[in-house]
């Protein structure tokens, strides 16, 4: 596609980046096919080609973000299905990523909106605020129902309070420190700890460490806070980089420590995209930092990818259940890992099932159930139909978003790796009572 | 660049006044008239050319559509209609002073019936879903335009588009049984029905194929098949363009019917396998996908036919696919092939004529001189088996010198394909694109009849102007033009 940026405009590598990718669109129209929002909404400005051109136009012209550009990417889920579908191969995710950046540094939002997310970069990437805030929240959980009102405002409240879980799950295992292989150590991983998903399930990351253990790898959780992705979608650059920056230091030294390490591992595929991307995040660091990122990015793996690489196999005869695996977007578009997670599943005897419309978000998408929450509910209700329909009760997901998303009203929602866990010795998922 | 008509100044002049009365026929948030959110409407599929409309409307029932149509013919708008905005030939282009009405939240399934093999939807379904709502019986809706999975169901009854497998089946127009319209005075028709071919003229033929230039379509009846038992598709490789022409109208020649017969050069294959990772042969200068269907003993008994041919060719590689994955993949790389063209070049001009079978060698020949004479890239992706070429043109928009050549050269294509027995369109329709060269193909007269039947439909020319017939002397179309 034609772009009129000028020269100096190209001297700026981000808007290098953005022209390079706005040059390979071919705007053939094939992505809004694909895309949640232009499904629902049946209007170009909320299809990846609209906000392509919105995106381009803002860019192009210097203009700061005005009030529709924001409406329509904010509406944006970054699912990375576009990339899915995209036949030129346009990196989406950079654009956007690009784009929110701009808004954010460009664009005042109402204050209701600024102090909603400022509150959800400041507690969810941060657990021990995500705990008392959620222990503070609990009480007032049975409210939500009753909020009245049809603004985004009451909505949002709503949502927000929907979040809080009836039970926290308490502080258990798998928190930082080191967990010994048992028996002759195969090798060694990194497990990214997680912000968010250490609060609101910390059993997830509990199995991850039990199943590799067995197995034989040992594993390092460190103290980083936060990977960055959450702040990171919400445009917030600089919170973004610097936790990108801390996780990096951290893992870095684990790969210069004790026989290195074979891959770092994640259990929140949200997560995972944005690691792999690191990369491309800190590209223009100074050099040993970018370097650091790099090693990072290339050593960065989804669970599922290194369990198959281990060659992970059941110990207990299959138990019998049917599951329909729900495709987390961070792993189908923004990885693109579709086999593995499914063929671990049947290897570990488990019948799976496929929803109809895999490609398309169930809603979650980080903090848009939050920030969106009418657009979310109708994607999440569109999903469980269609998980529904495959006859299935569980819900077998690698992403806590999702879980949290889908789970209850007649759905068991349990995060994969439990599942593995549990059919290689593990303890049954409480969950599946 | 393509000539447009000058804008109706006293539209401009009235635009927030129409606008504001305009606005209470639609839902709330169904007129779009901001500038900023007005660009990503001004172009298509066709990205070279660009206009930003006066408004976009997104209506959600016909009703809207006709309260829109009335109100636009009373007060003499223009209007284009839009589906999912993938034409090719820049079919859903706006004007400055038109009216755009998007039919893409009018996306349901009306209604299915497997007894009588037929579905009733509306315009805004797009050609993919129509398959994917009747799959699990096992049913499919035919004609699978490479844009199917977005281009919709209107854009597809509108252009008579076709697709890889419509050499056995038929393009739109043959799997069509009626058609909800509603007229530019707001009326609402309904053409044919659940039944094979109507009493009196043929006027869904008529409207088949009319490019948003006779009638605004709503509702779509369309006619549904039984899946075949199975499929297979081979991959043969050649070592030229002209010898992979001359062994499709060989198979042709031969009295096989494959379900689909399509071609790919060098720079096409390339493009699409890093794309599909479908195991194109990287080191053929052509390759044919030929899918036959049907029982396993039918399929393999054509294969071997078609195999045996093949060798008469010289052939590279000969390669049948061995799983329903696999088969997924070549077609995958296929029907992405345009969109792929950008991993090579970031535009290109996509051709659309059809010649007769017997003069493919020739004309791939003559195709690839003109390449190296204009100095621009192409690549040949195309329906072979009905001699549906696509040269992809290739050049960069940001280098006008570059584009206006590719123009040249393309029309060249549309010229040469007539020039051997073929026409300048196969399945993309005229659009803005081929609409100069109209004249090459037809006489004056013929332009002028054809005129005469838009001008009955639609006698201000408000729906669609100023595509499919050459600009007039008053640098209008329509009635000025007909009557000069």
């Amino acid at each position: 596609m034609q772009t009129n940026f000028t020269e100096a405009q190209l001297a700026d590598p981000d808007i290098a980046v953005a022209n390079q990718v706005l040059r390979s669109c071919v705007h053939c129209g094939f992505c809004t096919a694909t895309c949640p929002t232009f499904v629902l909404l049946g209007d170009e400005l909320d299809s990846p080609r609209g906000r392509i051109y919105l995106i381009k136009d803002m860019l192009e012209n210097d203009r700061p973000a005005t009030a529709e550009v924001v409406r329509h990417v904010d509406r944006c889920l970054s699912c990375l299905s576009c990339m899915t579908t995209c036949p030129s191969g346009v990196n989406y995710m950079h654009l956007v990523d690009h784009a929110r950046v701009h808004v954010e540094r460009t664009y005042r939002r109402p204050w209701h909106d600024r102090l909603l997310r400022a509150v959800l970069a400041g507690v969810l990437t941060r657990p021990t605020r995500l705990r008392l805030a959620l222990m503070a929240a609990a009480p007032f959980r049975r409210l939500a129902g009753h909020i009245p009102g049809r603004g985004v405002l009451a909505a949002r409240l709503r949502a927000l309070l929907g979040l809080a879980p009836a039970h926290l799950p308490a502080r258990g295992a798998g928190g930082p420190g080191t967990y010994p292989a048992s028996g002759a150590r195969r090798g060694r991983v990194a497990l990214l700890g997680g912000c968010a998903q250490s609060v609101l399930d910390p059993g997830i990351n509990a199995a991850a460490i039990r199943l590799l253990t067995r197995l034989g790898i040992e594993v390092v959780v460190g103290r980083a806070p936060c990977c960055g992705a959450l702040t990171h979608h919400m445009g917030r650059h600089d919170q973004a980089m610097a936790d990108a920056a801390a996780t990096i230091a951290a893992w870095d030294a684990e790969i210069g420590r004790d026989g290195g390490l074979d891959a770092i591992v994640m259990t929140t595929s949200g997560c995972g995209t944005t690691v792999k991307d690191y990369g491309f995040l800190f590209r223009n660091a100074e050099p040993a930092l970018a370097a650091a990122a790099a090693r990072v990015s290339a050593l960065a793996l989804d669970i599922s990818e290194y369990l198959t690489r281990i060659d992970y196999a059941p110990s207990r005869p299959a138990p019998g259940v049917t599951l329909a695996y729900h495709a987390a977007c961070s792993l189908q578009h923004g990885q693109k890992i579709t086999v593995e997670p499914k063929a671990l599943l049947s290897r570990a005897g488990f019948t799976v099932k496929e929803p109809a419309e895999g490609h398309l978000c169930c809603g979650s998408a980080g903090t848009y159930n939050l920030m969106q929450p009418e657009i979310a509910a109708r994607l999440k209700a569109r999903k469980r139909a269609a998980i529904l329909a495959t006859g299935a009760s569980v819900i077998a997901a690698g992403n806590i978003g999702c879980l949290t998303q889908l789970g209850g009203d007649g759905l068991v929602a349990v995060h994969s790796i439990e599942l593995l866990d549990w059919m290689a010795g593990g303890p049954k998922p409480a969950a599946l009572g | 660049m393509i000539r447009q008509p000058q804008p109706k100044q006293e539209i401009l002049a009235r635009r927030t006044a129409l606008l504001a009365e305009l606005a209470p026929m639609l839902p709330p948030d169904g007129l779009i008239t901001e500038e900023l959110r007005l660009r990503p409407y001004e172009t298509d599929g066709l990205s070279a050319y660009r206009q930003p409309p006066l408004a976009v409307a997104l209506p959600e029932t016909t009703e809207q559509v006709a309260a829109i149509l009335r109100f636009c013919h009373r007060n003499a708008i223009r209007v284009v209609p839009r589906g999912a905005g993938t034409s090719l030939s820049g079919g859903a282009l706006p004007m400055a002073d038109a009216l755009v009405i998007g039919l893409m939240r009018m996306n349901r399934i009306l209604s299915i019936d497997y007894a009588d093999r037929l579905a009733v939807v509306q315009a805004g379904v797009t050609n993919i879903g129509i398959t994917n709502a009747v799959a699990a019986q096992g049913f499919f809706y035919a004609p699978d335009p490479s844009s199917q999975l977005a281009c919709m169901i209107g854009g597809n009854v509108n252009m008579n588009s076709g697709g890889a497998h419509c050499l056995k089946y038929g393009v739109t127009a043959n799997n069509l049984l009626g058609l909800k319209i509603v007229t530019i005075e707001g009326d609402i028709l309904e053409i044919g029905g659940a039944h094979l071919d109507a009493a009196g003229y043929d006027w869904l033929g008529l409207l088949t194929g009319s490019e948003g230039q006779l009638a605004i379509v709503t509702e779509v009846t369309v006619r549904i098949l039984r899946s075949p038992e199975g499929a297979r598709a081979m991959l043969a490789a050649f070592k030229a363009n002209a010898v992979a022409g001359a062994c499709v109208d060989a198979i042709i020649a031969s009295g096989i019917i494959p379900v689909a017969l399509e071609f790919m050069d060098r720079p096409a294959i390339h493009a699409c396998e890093a794309f599909a990772h479908a195991g194109y042969p990287l080191d053929a200068e052509a390759m044919l996908i030929i899918e036959v269907e049907g029982s396993v003993a039918e399929q393999d008994a054509l294969l071997d036919r078609i195999r045996a041919i093949c060798e008469r060719f010289d052939p590279i590689s000969l390669k049948v696919s061995n799983s329903v994955a696999e088969s997924q993949a070549i077609w995958k790389g296929r029907k992405g092939a345009f969109g792929a063209v950008g991993r090579i070049s970031p535009d290109y001009l996509c051709m659309d004529g059809t010649i007769p079978t017997s003069r493919l060698p020739e004309v791939l020949e003559r195709i690839g001189a003109m390449s190296a004479r204009y100095g621009l890239q192409v690549a040949n992706i195309f329906h072979a088996g009905d001699g549906n070429l696509h040269p992809l043109i290739m050049f960069d928009a940001n280098d006008p010198a570059s584009f206006h050549k590719a123009e040249t050269f393309g029309a060249d294509i549309l010229k040469l394909c007539v020039e051997v027995g073929g026409c300048l369109t196969g399945e993309h329709g005229v659009g803005v694109e081929k609409r100069d060269l109209m004249g090459v193909q037809f006489s004056e007269t013929d332009l002028d009849q054809q005129r005469r039947i838009k001008s009955a439909f639609d006698s201000r020319w408000l729906l669609n102007p100023a595509k499919v017939f050459p600009l007039g002397p008053l640098a209008d179309a329509g009635e000025a033009a007909v009557a000069a």
